[in-house]
């Protein structure tokens, strides 16, 4: 920790409880992903209570965007969804608001620095805050161009979510890894996201080297969809995110209402749960 | 010929941009993913060494004159400014390039940077297929695999254009998602980089997206405005008064107006498309209607709703049917040392008609922007002044779109 940073333990205070809390019973963090507002705000509400029943620890809350690059076709087809239903970032804190007081997990938001950007760095950062968010994760912002939404985010207690990829080179990972709060996302392959079978080669070396550059708890994500992966994940890993499989589910459970959605969620999310450990 | 990456300008001031970080004043930078962080680190490194590197140049020159055709002469367009009554008009004749556009300048550029990175894959996005023309091109030339994106309503729109590409080996996806416009066809584009980066060069087609894709891209393009400077200095025995440009992402107008940028006395116009009118929806027109704001990893000039989320936009010409504009246009905006207004679609159209029949040559629909305000403004200018368009590209690609515009207009079928 460098004098600069504000004490990472009052950044992501809630964050570092929830990590604390695992490590006391020997489990590692399922961290799913889901999109907000997919098909509707309603059911994302019911599919955050069903995580939190599910024992998630920690869920990103995917902020739809128009031109998400980083995206695979199966989160990109969430955005669209939701967009065409009339998502906006009124109904969206509004509706984390009433999330935060019902869960005990820790929410961040994935978000495009675009967002961001036009809804102005404190006023976004403000709603967050407010709305019980205790993070952001901004995918499309690097390293250079992340000081103000740093300091921004530290002011309000809220922790900064930095992703490292296979294509980061060592010194920059290392960096990267310093300055990240709350915890570190490890991107496991190049590319959009989306749920692959294989875990690729080198993975294993990467994360357990990343968790010597870092005192924030190192999470993998991309690509991961079954109870294997997780296990095999969280043997290396302080935890695993899954979002593409999880987002594709909500698509097709869609159709039986938020209930249906959340039923369907909560039984695929558990077995993730009980091989993170 | 003078080389395009050498540009012989004046120091301090307005030119001297980007900095390090990509800033134009306070736009540009690098809004994108860590995936893409190293290999736009590398692009920078292999760009500054070429720049370096006599032979490179030389290799780059020696292509533009035998295999693109420059340099490309001014033409005095004798009976469009009989029509007007005024100022003389003049056309830079970009339309006269290999592959009809000023597109292949930047793309053999960056084939080039591209071997020497060792990457043998390229990709790329097009709007109305000039740019997907001008790649494929450079990659049958150099023997790379090329793999273009276009926007479904534009596969339709600029047809031969996505034959032509296919003829040369470079396999045309079209991109069903979104607007399936240009905007699209570039999300797709930075999607498959995302997972390639590693052996695949994206060869952006215009002066927009992360650093240092504007500056790299403008840089190729500025032939454009060193030649034009040279042939009024020529012809003229002086410098133009006035040099204007079609805007879309404004690779063009970029490649004209920086080598001029220093010489104050010429001023400089760039064109948007208006579309059907000002309301959101129905232009294309980011300086004139937008705001601040990020898109396809640039801070520049977008048009957004208030929540960030790009807005639908029209044009009737595909390659200026976009709702961002390159950064370094953004910077001339704000320094007021560029103009930036718009055309509608029906003015375009006229002019593209005016230009066919007075001067016998179709111009690309896009440029027919540039054409239309240069005709109402030489009307407005005596007749010892000079406007200089940049005739940026040829319209035979538009000749079955507009029939079917005229042929609707006209109460017909669908052609």
């Amino acid at each position: 920790m460098t004098s600069h940073h504000a004490p990472k333990s009052q950044v992501s205070k809630p964050l570092s409880e929830t990590f604390a809390a695992l490590a006391k019973d020997g489990r590692k963090a399922l961290a799913p992903f889901v999109t907000a507002g997919d098909p509707d705000l309603d059911t994302t509400l019911a599919v955050l209570e069903a995580l939190d029943r599910a024992g998630a620890a920690i869920c990103e809350l995917g902020v739809p965007y128009s031109d998400p690059i980083a995206d695979g076709p199966v989160i990109q087809a969430s955005y669209t969804r939701a967009l065409a239903a009339g998502f906006t970032l009124e109904k969206f804190f509004a509706m984390v608001r009433k999330a935060t007081g019902r869960v005990k997990m820790p929410i961040l938001a994935m978000v495009s620095y675009s967002i961001i950007y036009r809804r102005g760095i404190d006023r976004f950062v403000d709603d967050a805050a407010a709305a019980g968010l205790v993070g952001l994760v901004v995918p499309d912002l690097p390293l250079e161009e992340s000081d103000v939404l740093d300091a921004t985010c530290k002011g309000a207690n809220l922790a900064l979510v930095r992703l490292v990829t296979p294509t980061t080179p060592p010194e920059r990972a290392a960096e990267i890894a310093r300055r990240s709060t709350g915890f570190l996302y490890c991107v496991s392959v190049a590319g959009v996201t989306g749920a692959r079978t294989d875990l690729p080669a080198g993975l294993v070396e990467r994360v357990t080297w990343l968790r010597t550059k870092t005192d924030v708890p190192v999470l993998v994500g991309f690509g991961v969809s079954t109870p294997e992966q997780v296990k095999l994940l969280s043997s290396v890993a302080d935890g695993t995110i899954v979002g593409s499989a999880l987002v594709r589910r909500v698509g097709e459970l869609a159709a039986e209402g938020p209930e249906g959605v959340a039923k369907g969620v909560e039984r695929y999310i558990a077995d993730l749960v009980n091989a993170a450990r | 010929m003078p080389s395009p990456l050498s540009p012989p300008l004046p120091a301090g001031g307005i030119s001297q941009v980007p900095d390090a970080h990509g800033r134009f004043g306070r736009f540009g930078g690098r809004y994108v993913p860590e995936t893409l962080s190293a290999a736009l680190d590398q692009l920078q490194a292999a760009y500054d060494e070429s720049r370096a590197d006599p032979s490179f140049q030389a290799e780059l020159d020696q292509l533009l004159v035998a295999f693109v055709g420059r340099p490309l002469p001014l033409l005095f367009a004798k009976r469009l400014t009989e029509y007007a009554g005024g100022a003389q008009i003049w056309f830079k004749r970009e339309d006269l390039s290999h592959t009809g556009a000023h597109k292949i300048n930047n793309t053999l550029g960056q084939g080039l940077l591209a071997m020497r990175m060792g990457k043998k894959r390229i990709i790329a996005e097009t709007g109305a297929g000039q740019h997907g023309v001008a790649t494929a091109t450079a990659c049958a030339r150099f023997g790379l695999d090329c793999v273009v994106y276009m926007g479904a309503e534009d596969v339709r729109r600029q047809e031969p254009n996505v034959r032509s590409m296919r003829m040369m080996g470079a396999e045309v996806r079209p991109v069903e998602s979104g607007s399936r416009t240009l905007r699209d066809a570039i999300n797709e584009a930075m999607r498959d980089w995302m997972g390639s980066v590693e052996t695949t060069h994206y060869i952006i087609g215009s002066v927009v997206g992360p650093h240092p894709f504007p500056r790299i891209t403008r840089d190729f393009q500025s032939v454009i405005g060193q030649e034009t400077l040279r042939f009024c200095q020529q012809e003229l025995g002086r410098d133009p008064d006035c040099v204007v440009a079609c805007v879309g992402g404004g690779s063009n107008a970029a490649g004209m107006f920086y080598p001029l940028v220093e010489h104050k006395g010429i001023r400089l116009v760039g064109v948007e498309a208006g579309g059907r009118s000002p309301k959101p929806g129905d232009h294309a027109a980011s300086l004139s209607y937008g705001n601040a704001g990020i898109l396809h990893g640039s801070l520049s000039y977008v048009l957004q709703d208030p929540d960030g989320q790009t807005a639908d936009v029209h044009s009737v010409s595909a390659g200026l049917d976009y709702p961002g504009v390159g950064p370094e246009h953004a910077w001339w905006h704000d320094t007021k040392r560029v103009e930036y207004t718009s055309v509608t679609d029906a003015e375009a159209l006229d002019a593209f008609d005016l230009v066919a029949r007075r001067e016998g040559i179709l111009p690309a629909l896009e440029t027919s922007h540039a054409l239309a305000w240069a005709v109402k403004e030489a009307a407005r200018r005596p007749k010892e002044e000079v406007i200089v368009v940049c005739l940026s590209g040829r319209g035979d690609k538009d000749s079955a779109e507009i029939a079917r515009l005229r042929s609707i207009e006209n109460g017909g079928a669908h052609a």
